[in-house]
């Protein structure tokens, strides 16, 4: 039963990361039915940003609290990621939105694989160890499970933004242009909405919203590298369809749907498969519920949206 | 086989049958005169054939049938895998290259179509994501499955494998001709593997032209339209991942028996983009052109290999940038600009599908 419980933690943990980027894929996905490819690479850019600008204030600053090291580094890392996440939808997605259906595609796995190559650049190969600047001593919350205040912070945090985005989406007259906008192009440029300018802002916000997902990811596991964005953007899209992609809620919840699952299921692998496998094969159970979400029921969770558009 | 002949360029257009038969010259000549430059040369020609080979392969799915495969390298580890399989010591069995290469032809194939056909309906960004993913399930097996039974021997992948023999002769040993001259194992697999490019071709431009090809680039321009006029969608698109697929097994087994060392590291995600960069970078959808790709893309890395470490060592002092990030950068950019600049490649495809116009062929045209 505490096995059980402390699964669960974990897997909100995870589950709230994934929630936060699973965001970025489906408010981009909702407006350009593009899969933006090259999102798992902002948050690492975010992660390594961050990491950077930590160190640098930690040499240059000395003594302040733990806390604003945290805050300057995500305070870095947040318009870094943003000015990228413009810059890559200005340069390589506006000039293809009206070519054949393949072309965004293959140039956003290209815009991928060329931000893991400059990070390569930059950053060099090495994994580099993130700063613990949050406690990691696990505290006891029920008798048998513990939680990390990193762990707390990381939910804490994807809440706060998830709130803040349902809020800026739903009650504010930019979200009204976003909904618009994801809705028709041309009627809504036809009733006002600079629509370039609210697609631009939707990369913007959804860069932003990664930088913040890589720092907590490298919060999490105390390591930053440049391929560290792989895994948790191809997952957080496995989120992002799970909850029924282009649907914002629903990101949410397959965001926290899929932390579980594989929380669980890396924890019982081994007893349910008789040792022939192990937790080194949790990685398989996003692409698993990829798949059988995609065949049996492609409009996700919550999705309204028919994923057969030919 | 005129469209063939445009990978050489202006000749190809004008006069197409002196630009075949260069073609053929180049193609016979070319292990000699990278000999000339050292056997690694004649090896990275090697490798570049199994990239023609994957290109074909791979084109027939994304380029014929419009159906993005991003885990397209995983049929080319089915491959490598079952010649390790059976034909090393690690299970103790060598079997004859008769039985395996089909052998892994056919399970490459059948991994084609359980991927095939669960993904049937999606549409082209859900299936290039869940090709992905397939790709990484498998490079994620070969990685752990060491226990209870050791199958795949993990990352360290599988060695002493061993190589090919045809007809008698063991290609690892070399050809003895005379007393004085030996043709090297090299040559030996650089000529075998060109006879494959060159079945491959000749199989892939017959059935471009065949109703199957046909109603693949139907499929591909508007898949509800081409439902509407009779094709069985369904089965194509399987029929396009299993042949796919199979180029992709044929090709892994080769390079097991040429490598004699197999690792999951050969498979990873890297490789399925290296060569859907070929594809595009050359001209999806035209043989040619994915010719073109594949060699200009596996021989421009090795280039700058020679070309821009030096140069950073004389300049710098020190090397910036090594040769994998060289390589990542360049097919990166490939593919990036040449979306954005040039979409249909250096040697673009034809727009129209009659038989007369792909085979050139004049009295057809009459």
């Amino acid at each position: 039963m505490q096995t059980l419980l402390q699964q669960i933690i974990n897997g909100l943990v995870v589950g709230s990361v994934y929630a936060v980027v699973a965001l970025g894929y489906t408010m981009v996905y909702g407006i350009l039915g593009l899969i933006n490819f090259a999102h798992g690479d902002v948050l690492m850019v975010g992660a390594l940003v961050a990491y950077t600008a930590i160190t640098f204030f930690q040499a240059a600053i000395p003594g302040l609290s733990p806390i604003v090291y945290f805050a300057l580094g995500l305070m870095v890392a947040m318009p870094a990621c943003m000015v990228i996440g413009y810059t890559i939808e200005r340069t390589a997605y506006r000039r293809l939105r009206n070519a054949p259906r393949l072309a965004p595609l293959i140039t956003a796995i290209g815009v991928s694989f060329l931000l893991q190559t400059l990070a390569m650049i930059i950053w060099g190969r090495n994994y580099h160890s993130f700063p613990q600047l949050i406690q990691t001593a696990p505290i006891e919350v029920v008798t048998g499970v513990f939680m990390t205040p990193v762990q707390m912070t990381t939910v804490g945090l994807s809440a706060a933004m998830m709130v803040g985005l349902v809020l800026l989406v739903t009650r504010t007259n930019m979200g009204r242009a976003m909904r618009a906008t994801a809705e028709n192009h041309r009627v809504a440029s036809l009733m006002g909405v600079d629509t370039n300018g609210i697609i631009a802002l939707t990369f913007i916000i959804g860069s932003a919203l990664a930088a913040v997902a890589g720092v907590m990811i490298a919060s999490n596991y105390g390591v930053a590298h440049y391929s560290m964005g792989f895994m948790p953007g191809l997952k957080a899209f496995t989120a992002a369809v799970l909850g029924g992609i282009g649907n914002l809620a629903g990101a949410m919840v397959g965001g926290i749907v899929l932390g579980l699952v594989e929380a669980i299921g890396a924890g019982y692998i081994e007893t349910w498969s008789g040792g022939w496998l192990n937790s080194s094969y949790q990685d398989i159970f996003a692409f698993i519920i990829l798949g059988i979400v995609l065949i049996f029921r492609p409009t996700g969770l919550l999705g309204e949206r028919v994923a057969d558009r030919a | 086989m005129n469209d063939i002949s445009q990978a050489i360029p202006f000749l190809g257009k004008r006069n197409p049958k002196a630009a075949l038969f260069a073609l053929v010259v180049i193609a016979l000549v070319s292990p000699v005169v990278a000999a000339m430059f050292g056997n690694t040369w004649v090896r990275i020609l090697n490798f570049a054939m199994l990239y023609i080979l994957l290109s074909i392969g791979l084109n027939l799915v994304v380029g014929f049938a419009g159906l993005l495969d991003l885990g397209y390298i995983a049929f080319y580890a089915v491959g490598a895998y079952t010649w390790a399989f059976l034909a090393s010591p690690h299970f103790g069995l060598h079997l004859p290259f008769w039985i395996v290469l089909p052998l892994g032809a056919g399970f490459a194939a059948l991994a084609g179509i359980a991927l095939g056909f669960p993904t049937l309906r999606l549409r082209g960004d859900y299936l290039a994501i869940v090709t992905l993913g397939f790709g990484e399930i498998v490079r994620i097996f070969m990685n752990n499955l060491t226990h209870p039974v050791n199958i795949t021997n993990g990352p360290q992948g599988i060695d002493q494998i061993d190589g090919m023999s045809l007809f008698g002769l063991d290609l690892n040993r070399g050809l003895q001709i005379t007393e004085g001259f030996q043709v090297k194992s090299l040559f030996l697999y650089y000529y075998v593997f060109l006879a494959f490019v060159v079945l491959a071709v000749i199989l892939v431009k017959r059935i471009q032209v065949s109703r199957i090809g046909r109603a693949w680039a139907a499929i591909r321009d508007d898949e509800l339209a081409a439902k509407a006029i009779g094709i069985n969608t369904r089965n194509l698109k399987l029929l396009a991942f299993a042949m796919g697929a199979t180029f992709g097994g044929v090709s892994g087994g080769l390079f097991g028996a040429f490598q004699g060392f197999v690792s999951p590291e050969s498979f990873t995600l890297m490789e399925s983009i290296a060569i859907l960069t070929m594809i595009v970078f050359g001209g999806m959808g035209n043989l040619a052109g994915v010719i073109v790709g594949a060699l200009a893309l596996s021989f421009l890395p090795e280039v700058l290999r020679y070309i821009a470490l030096p140069v950073q060592m004389a300049i710098f002092g020190k090397v910036f940038l090594d040769p994998e990030v060289l390589r990542m950068l360049l097919l990166s950019l490939a593919m990036i600009l040449m979306m954005l600049l040039k979409p249909a490649g250096l040697v673009p495809a034809q727009s129209r599908y009659s038989k007369a116009d792909l085979l050139g062929d004049k009295e057809i045209a009459q």
